[in-house]
């Protein structure tokens, strides 16, 4: 298959998941829907990597990963602690940060 | 035969995406995410990247899917919310003019190698031996960064989901019996007069003091 398949699936599997960021209100899906976007650009890094025969890509995708890890580590912690303050988990409702 | 598990493969990730967007359970959504993981790693396997899809597999289908089962059993579904009038229109009206656009820009940019079927292929080419001696060796700065940044991640995550004040105010740590206990079975403190036993009158309690704990320590 010509990489240009890798990079139209990789394209539309992260405008799926950047949609989704913007019609969902619960945090938990937004995380999901930011994991989405993240695996579209995972896909492409890969696809790029094997167009150039080299491996730098692969090793940037791995990065992604654990970067990715990170941020769900501390976005499912925040929810979990909106949980306990009895808050709306409801990214409409926690509007206080906004000045 | 490539071509025939790349479309496969491709449906089932794009399939699992949309499934993560549309479907109003957050469990069902962690289910379609996971099987979206699954099918990327076809993907990544047919891209001759052996170590990303096994890391794929493991680390995303396995354990952060298993972090996020665990805090939407936690959390509960929440209500079926419903975004707003404005951004349920303009959402995926986005999201439609970004695919039309990155396709234009990946596909119509004319580059030679975006329409080959890539470099030629070397033995060895993604196995964890070449990823390893690339990360211990060109890439040994942003790898040990990763792992200070895992640990900073585990560390804010205690922090950030820990019980701050102790208990919740309808909370209670242990149930207190206020069955009728047998005579000569009370604490020191009763047997003292310090504390009231638990069928008497307060010692040494007036009518303008009232104590109002009656029930039995």
């Amino acid at each position: 298959m010509a990489i240009g398949w890798y990079l139209t699936v990789s394209a539309l599997i992260f405008c799926i998941g950047a949609g989704g960021v913007l019609v969902r209100r619960n945090p938990l899906v937004i995380l999901l829907c930011l994991e989405l976007m993240l695996n579209g650009a995972n896909l492409s890094l890969v696809a790029f990597a094997r167009m150039w025969g080299r491996e730098d890509g692969q090793i940037f995708a791995l990065i992604v990963m654990v970067v990715a890890a990170a941020e769900v580590t501390v976005g499912l912690g925040l929810v979990v602690a909106i949980y306990r303050r009895r808050l709306p988990i409801d990214v409409d409702e926690l509007n206080e940060l906004q000045g | 035969m490539s071509s025939v598990i790349f479309f496969i493969a491709a449906i089932g990730a794009i399939a699992g995406a949309i499934g993560v967007v549309l479907v109003r359970n957050p469990f069902y959504s962690v289910l379609c995410l996971a099987f979206h993981l699954v099918s990327l790693a076809a993907l990544f396997l047919l891209l001759r990247a052996e170590f990303v899809a096994a890391a794929q597999v493991v680390v995303y289908a396995g354990a952060v899917m298993v972090l996020y089962v665990f805090v939407v059993a936690y959390v509960g579904g929440g209500e079926q919310l419903a975004s707003g009038a404005v951004l349920r229109v303009l959402g995926p009206l986005f999201a439609l003019a970004l695919a039309v656009e990155l396709c234009i820009a990946m596909l119509g940019a004319g580059l030679k190698g975006v329409s080959s079927d890539g470099a030629p292929f070397v033995p060895g080419f993604g196995t964890p031996a070449h990823i390893g001696t690339l990360f211990l060796t060109t890439y040994l700065f942003p790898f040990e960064l990763a792992s200070i940044l895992l640990l900073i991640a585990a560390v804010g995550a205690v922090v950030l989901a820990r019980r701050r004040r102790g208990l919740e105010p309808d909370e209670q740590l242990e149930f207190r019996i206020d069955a009728p206990r047998p005579a000569y079975t009370g604490t020191m403190a009763e047997a003292a007069g310090v504390r009231p036993r638990p069928g008497d009158e307060p010692v040494g309690a007036t009518t303008s003091d009232p104590v109002p704990q009656q029930g039995g320590w």
